[in-house]
């Protein structure tokens, strides 16, 4: 069951890295997002539509460029991500703890993937007015909701890489005598962790998404709740400034774990794919 | 022997204990009851809740809004993806104005479907069918990415239309992948779905549950979210078995 998930979570993985990355960045790819942008600025001033809710390109870009000249898009980004990374390192912390257990010690792996199975899936947004009520808004409420949802990815992936160490790993830290401790610290950790990396580098999506949602939903902080404010006080443009910057935070960070991750294990199969 | 046993019963042992224990903390209120229901409480709370007829419409609607948008953000994403895939020029072109939306959080989108649906059901739809559809159409087009070069051999020699190679050859072939991505859209569905109905005050469960917490009725709100669990467990359960019966021929061919 276990390994099974772990495949479809790898085949989603290795999916997105399957597309390169600046390889893909040339010219033609530019011309369709460029003649959208200008196609609509044209469209927005020649038919002269006028809502509070829609602006033109220009406009969006002016705006976004205000936001970062006077630093305010800088703070709501560090709110957001404060909590999606203090949240994403507890949730595949308690996840990896939780896959090296199920995997060094499978006894465990039967006594609790019962439990695991009732509470992974259990939608994070659902528990929101759980966290509103038990722990009010701010920042524990956020980080606790986002370590929930960013458990499972690292955890199933760790469990498998355990799983399918080969058989010749066990001999060595046999033919070592290796004590338990130092059989996980020297052997297990280290040929496990590209496995480990590929499930924090889909957590880290996961917890942008559950920040960006519960800062919308309820929580006053963040870039979230800046985008829902903006909506409701009829600042098209800020809105539309917001959504293009939390659309380069995502790509950036995206590049980020893909770029360390090769660089970090260039040998291992998945991080290497398309080098 | 004491192996087996511990493998087919520990589960259950394991979850009934940390139940009661559960039961335990709240009955001697270590933790108030104002925030964690005992578990007896929550499931009278939810038998009552689903009898009075109430609440099941509203476990409908949520289903009504998860599954038609998860449908609509499928054939979205099979249908753009096919176009993308089978078509180098195309990819060329969309590959990288994809590749910016694909991190992009869907609920981010949220603020501007308010302001142009308003609060609607169409508002929820439309940030479903956009945010579900990335994970099967990134899945489509990567299926067709690694189309070998034998079988477009087959299509020439077959002389088959377009129509007809990603009928019977494309699709099938890039089925196993489709699939996997469509259960990382239905996810997604769930949590927008919830989302939407929140932000929407619709009638669905995800409003339901809210307004249990408003009203400081900790029994309920344990209910609705125990029922998220089992929506959420049962879709992806469901999802297996179909997959299991479409890539039959797949795993037969092992």
């Amino acid at each position: 069951m276990a390994m099974d998930e772990a495949t479809s979570t790898k085949i989603v993985a290795g999916s997105t890295e399957r597309l390169p990355l600046l390889r893909r960045i040339n010219l033609k790819g530019l011309i369709f997002p460029l003649v959208v942008i200008v196609g609509l600025e044209f469209l927005i001033i020649a038919t002269g539509f006028q809502r509070d809710s829609v602006a033109r390109p220009s406009e969006i870009a002016l705006r976004l460029l205000g936001a970062m000249a006077d630093g305010s898009i800088f703070l709501l980004t560090s709110e957001t991500l404060a909590a999606a990374i203090g949240g994403v390192l507890i949730g595949s912390a308690i996840g990896l703890t939780l896959g090296v257990m199920f995997g060094a010690f499978p006894p465990s792996f039967s006594a609790l993937e019962l439990t695991t199975e009732v509470i992974r899936p259990i939608p994070s947004v659902s528990l929101i007015p759980v966290a509103l009520l038990v722990l009010g808004f701010g920042y524990t409420m956020e980080v606790s909701l986002i370590a929930k949802s960013t458990i499972w990815p690292v955890m199933i992936l760790t469990h498998a890489a355990i799983s399918g160490l080969h058989p010749r790993h066990r001999e060595v830290t046999a033919l070592l005598q290796l004590n338990f401790f130092s059989r996980i610290t020297k052997v297990v950790l280290p040929s496990i962790m590209p496995s480990v990396f590929v499930g924090f580098r889909l957590s880290m999506g996961v917890a942008l998404l559950v920040a960006i949602t519960i800062e919308i939903v309820v929580n006053p902080r963040g870039l979230g709740h800046a985008m829902m404010v903006a909506e409701e006080t009829l600042n098209g443009d800020l809105m539309f400034a917001l959504l293009v910057w939390i659309g380069i935070i995502g790509v950036v960070i995206n590049w980020g774990l893909l770029w360390l991750q090769r660089k970090l294990f260039p040998r291992s199969p998945s991080a290497g794919a398309d080098a | 022997m004491i192996a087996r046993i511990w493998k087919t019963t520990s589960g259950i042992i394991f979850l009934a204990l940390l139940i009661l224990g559960w039961q335990y903390v709240s009955d001697s209120k270590i933790v108030s009851p104002v925030y964690l229901p005992s578990p007896s409480k929550a499931f009278s709370a939810l038998t009552t809740e689903v009898m009075q007829g109430d609440l099941s419409m509203r476990i409908l609607r949520t289903l009504e809004h998860m599954t038609f948008g998860w449908l609509l953000a499928s054939l979205l994403g099979i249908g753009i993806g096919t176009l993308i895939g089978i078509s180098r020029q195309a990819r060329e072109f969309l590959g990288p104005t994809l590749e910016f939306f694909r991190p992009l959080p869907a609920s981010a989108l949220f603020p501007v479907a308010i302001a142009i649906f308003g609060l609607s059901e169409n508002m929820v739809y439309a940030v479903i069918a956009f945010g579900a559809v990335w994970p099967t159409l990134l899945a489509t087009v990567g299926a067709y990415e690694q189309l070998s070069v034998r079988l477009l051999e087959v299509r020439q020699l077959l002389r088959m239309s377009t129509l007809d190679f990603i009928r019977k050859i494309a699709l099938p072939f890039a089925s196993p992948e489709i699939l996997a991505g469509m259960r990382l859209s239905l996810t997604v569905a769930l949590i927008l779905s919830v989302t939407g109905e929140i932000l929407s005050s619709s009638e669905g469960l995800g409003h339901w549950i809210m307004l249990q917490a408003r009203s400081f009725r900790s029994d309920t709100l344990f209910a609705g979210v125990m029922l998220f669990g089992v929506i959420g467990y049962l879709s992806s359960k469901v999802l297996t078995l179909v997959e299991r019966r479409v890539l039959k021929w797949k795993l037969k061919s092992r």
